[in-house]
Order: C-alpha cells, then structure tokens, then sequence
C-alpha cells in the first residue's frame, strides 16, 4: 500500500465528509470513547511533563539568572509545542493502532463487506466518522494537557522556590499571546486527522488473516507517529512566518 | 421474453494467475431457487460475491433483474442491493452490535420504519430462526451454528426479492439443518423470492432446490435438477453425491 492510495484514500475522505447525511450521533459516541480510552495516560503524560520541563529548566535558567520567567518558559514550551507533539504521539499509539485493529477485523471478517452489500456505505459509516471524531477530540485532550502541564510546573516551583499561585498565574497569562495559543492548539486537529486516517487507512485495507490485523495496528502507529512529526516541522514553519 | 432475476454471461476471475472462475455464465428465474454444489476452493464463494460487485471479475457480466451490476452508477448500485440479501460463509455479524442491533441495523438505515416496527420486525426474524432468547446477546457470546442463524435471520430481514446464501446449512445439525432449509423454501413460496444456494448439504438441497449446478475447477460443468444429477453416471457426480445417496 504506497503513499497514492493514502492520499486517495484521503481525497475520498473529503469527497464524503461535506456529504449529508451527517453521522453525529456516530461521530459522538467516537468521541466519547476516545476521550474515556486516553483520558488517563494523557492526563498523567501531561502533569509529568510540566514537573520535569520546570525541573530541568530551573537550573538552566539560573545558569543566566534568568529564573524569574521560568513560568513563561515553561507554559510556552507546553502550548507550543510539548503538549500538541506529545498528546498527538501518545494518542497515536492508542488510536492509531485501535482503529487500524477494529476495522482490520472487521475486513477480515467481511463485515466491511456484509455493510456494503446491505446498500450502507462502510466508508461513510465507519473511516468518516472516526476520522472525524479523531480531529475534533485531539484538541479538546491538548488544551486539558497544557492546563495540567502548567499545573505541574507550578507544583515542582513550590517545592523549590514556594511561588505564590498568583504570581505564577500572572507571570503565564503575560507570557502567553493568542500567535501560541492559536496554532499550537489549532494544529493537533491536524494531528488527530492524520491518527484517524492512517489508522482507518491501514485496517480498511488489511490483508486478509490475522497476521493482517496486527500488521494494520502496528503500522499505523509507526506511520501516524512519523506523519505527525512531519506536519508538525511544516506547520511550524507556517506558524513562524504568519506570527514571527 | 421475462427478463432473469440474474443472469451471469462468461465471467471469469482470478487472483495473480491463480484461476478461480473460467468463463461462468449461468441464468436464474424469477422466484427460483438454483443450488450450486462444488468441492472446497472451487470458487462458488468467489461467484457469489461477483454477483453483487464485492469482487470484479476480470472479465464478462452479471445483470440482475437486466441491469449490469459492475457498470451501473453507485447509487443504482445502492439502490439494487436494497433488494438483495447476503448470507456469508462466515455469517460476517457486527461484533460490536448485539443481536437486535445487528438486525435492526439494514432496517433503521435503508428503511422508513418506525421504532415499533421494527422491534416486530426483529423478534419475528428471531423466531423465524428459533432464537428469540438471544436477543440482547453480543455475537462472541453465540455458538457457530447460532451465529449463522443469526446472520440468515439478518439478511432476510429485509424481504428481498433475491437472496443469495452461501452456505447457510454448514454446522448445524440435521435437524436444524431441515427447519432452515424449510424456513429458505418458504421464503421462496410466500415472498417468491429467488434464491442461490451455495451448499455442500443434500438434505438441504432436497428441499430446496428447483434446479442445480455443480462448479467444477473454475467452470460449470453440470446442471439439472437434483435427481438427474444425483441419478448421473458420470464419475464426477457419482463421486461427489455417492455417500448421501446410500442410504436410498
Ligand atoms: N480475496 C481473495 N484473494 C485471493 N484469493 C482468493 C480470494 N478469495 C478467494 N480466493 C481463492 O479463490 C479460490 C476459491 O475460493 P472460494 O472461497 O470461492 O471457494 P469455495 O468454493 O467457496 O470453497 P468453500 O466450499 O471451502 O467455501 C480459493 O482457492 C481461494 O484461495
Ligand atoms: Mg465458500
């Protein structure tokens, strides 16, 4: 399966996605499961992050004597980047593989094709509906990352220093603008659609037997995780030269 | 002259160079019911699934009711299948749905029925199969025999006027193998469906069949009722039906 059949399985995606009838109720229970599926491992990713990132950075910054925007340092770095590209990697390898298994089986066991033969268009009912609910959910799980994130930064800076939750606040919402908020958050959609299709990609199109399960869930994890990586080095690039 | 129900001209399909059907042409009747017969791995599976476009043969045509399936638009195409049911070999139940969500599932999306109906609809299909207890049951939860009632009980659902089962009797016992095979002649009677049935049963076969083909290394080698095939003198057939036919 080569890049072109990705990138038709994509435009298919998009043929069918404007198209009513619109499958929300579909779409919302995906959501709901993904969000109940990550919610754990996503939150502890996200407060360990801000504990470590202020940890390390403490005594970098005061290599400078710079301590005092430690705050600012360690909000940015989660909202611009550590929080979309972690969250984005982290739920990857949750749902990546799980979609790439669900609707692997359910090739294999000719599910996908007892749906079409019954005039429902599997496309529409089972790749358009996860791909979705993936691209909408991921910045939803990024945005509680980043609060948890700045949270933990500010727990590891009272063990060492004892900052007030006001100034901390304060020194956060002065550091960071709109041009961080915006795209960091705005570009895991992105990374959310690219974990729905490469894993709706891979299982739609397995090869039969369950050795073609297993192939379907792991590869998409690898090939999400790199695509993820990828977009992410692009859309920096844009975000720089729209927001210097 | 009466259009067919299903009429296969010359198909041919194979994989890589892996030959499985060699010019197949077959036609099937209004409200008949054609048995097909064949050794394991001959392609009847691989037929029926050509003639409802989840394979495309690599050459030839099938028209149901004289509209060419593989060059129809999509929505013909949806719109045909409406009218067809599918029996898999491997009964093929949505494992994430239960039994009634499986059944209610081509009825709710293709269909303007409301919520009563189709709880009615549902619970006599359970009972046409005799399995109104497993109702609120998930597909792992269900016996192989269970699972293909289940799936027979699915695709009928929908009263279509052509139902083409693959299979429907394998791994059930003898007697439930006679209700189904009634069950899939009184379809045939009360609804004047037209069935193809793949089958390996001639218990089945026998109450069923109007008609019979018998597929053979990619292509159809005999056809006739059952009783002349059955009666045949040929080695093949007299092969392949011998060890039922003792017993007469
Ligand atoms: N998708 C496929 N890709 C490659 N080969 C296939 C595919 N489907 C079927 N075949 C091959 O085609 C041949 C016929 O398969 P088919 O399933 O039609 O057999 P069958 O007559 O239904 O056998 P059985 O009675 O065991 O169900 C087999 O040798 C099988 O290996
Ligand atoms: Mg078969």
């Amino acid at each position: 399966m080569g890049v072109g059949q990705l990138f038709e399985f994509c435009f298919r995606f998009l043929k069918n996605v404007f198209l009513p009838p619109y499958e929300f109720h579909e779409i919302k229970k995906h959501m709901d499961e993904l969000g109940v599926k990550t919610l754990p491992i996503v939150s502890v990713t996200g407060f360990i992050i801000g504990v470590v990132l202020a940890m390390q950075s403490e005594p970098i910054l005061a290599r400078f004597g710079a301590e005092s925007v430690l705050p600012a340092m360690v909000s940015l770095s989660v909202v611009r980047e550590l929080g979309p590209v972690i969250t984005a990697l982290i739920f990857a390898g949750r749902v990546s593989s799980g979609i790439g298994a669900e609707l692997g089986s359910m090739r294999v066991t000719e599910q996908i094709d007892a749906m079409e033969v019954s005039a429902i268009d599997p496309f529409r009912y089972l790749v358009v509906t996860r791909v979705v609910a993936c691209s909408f959910i991921l910045p939803v799980l990024t945005l509680y990352v980043v609060f948890l994130a700045i949270f933990g930064g500010y727990l590891a800076m009272i063990l060492s220093q004892g900052m007030s939750l006001q100034l901390y606040v304060v020194s956060v919402v002065e550091a960071i603008r709109f041009g961080d908020i915006i795209p960091g958050i705005g570009k895991t959609f992105f990374f959310g659609f690219i974990v729905g299709i490469v894993g709706a990609f891979k299982g739609y199109n397995a090869d039969k037997g369950t050795e073609g399960v297993g192939k379907a869930s792991t590869t998409s994890v690898v090939l999400s995780s790199l695509l993820i990586l990828v977009t992410d080095t692009v859309l920096v690039k844009i975000t720089l030269w729209i927001w210097p | 002259m009466a259009i067919e129900m299903v009429k296969i001209s010359h198909i041919s399909k194979a994989f890589d160079d892996f030959v499985v059907l060699d010019d197949v042409s077959l036609s099937v009747n209004h409200g008949e019911n054609l048995v097909v017969f064949g050794k394991s791995g001959t392609g009847k599976s691989v037929l029926l699934k050509c003639m409802v476009k989840l394979l495309v043969p690599d050459a030839g045509e099938v028209f149901i009711e004289g509209k060419n399936v593989h060059t129809i638009s999509n929505a013909e195409l949806t719109e045909l299948r409406k009218n067809i049911g599918f029996l898999f070999q491997s009964a093929a139940l949505y494992d994430s749905m239960s039994v009634s969500e499986n059944l209610a599932f081509p009825l709710i999306r293709n269909f303007f029925f409301t919520k009563q109906e189709v709880e009615a609809k549902v619970k006599r299909a359970l009972e046409m199969v005799s399995l109104e207890h497993a109702v609120d049951k998930m597909p792992s939860e269900l016996s192989g025999g269970m699972r293909k009632r289940i799936g027979l009980a699915r695709s009928i659902i929908t009263e279509p006027k052509l139902m083409l089962y693959d299979e429907p009797t394998t791994g059930l016992d003898p007697i439930t193998t006679k209700e189904i095979s009634r069950l899939i002649r009184d379809l045939q009677n009360e609804l004047k469906m037209t069935s193809i049935i793949i089958t390996h049963d001639l218990a089945c076969a026998q109450i069923i069949s109007d008609r019979a083909v018998v597929l053979e290394k990619g292509k159809l080698k005999y056809e006739g009722s059952l009783k002349e095939l059955t009666a045949s003198s040929d080695p093949f057939l007299h092969d392949f039906f011998t060890s039922d036919i003792i017993e007469d």
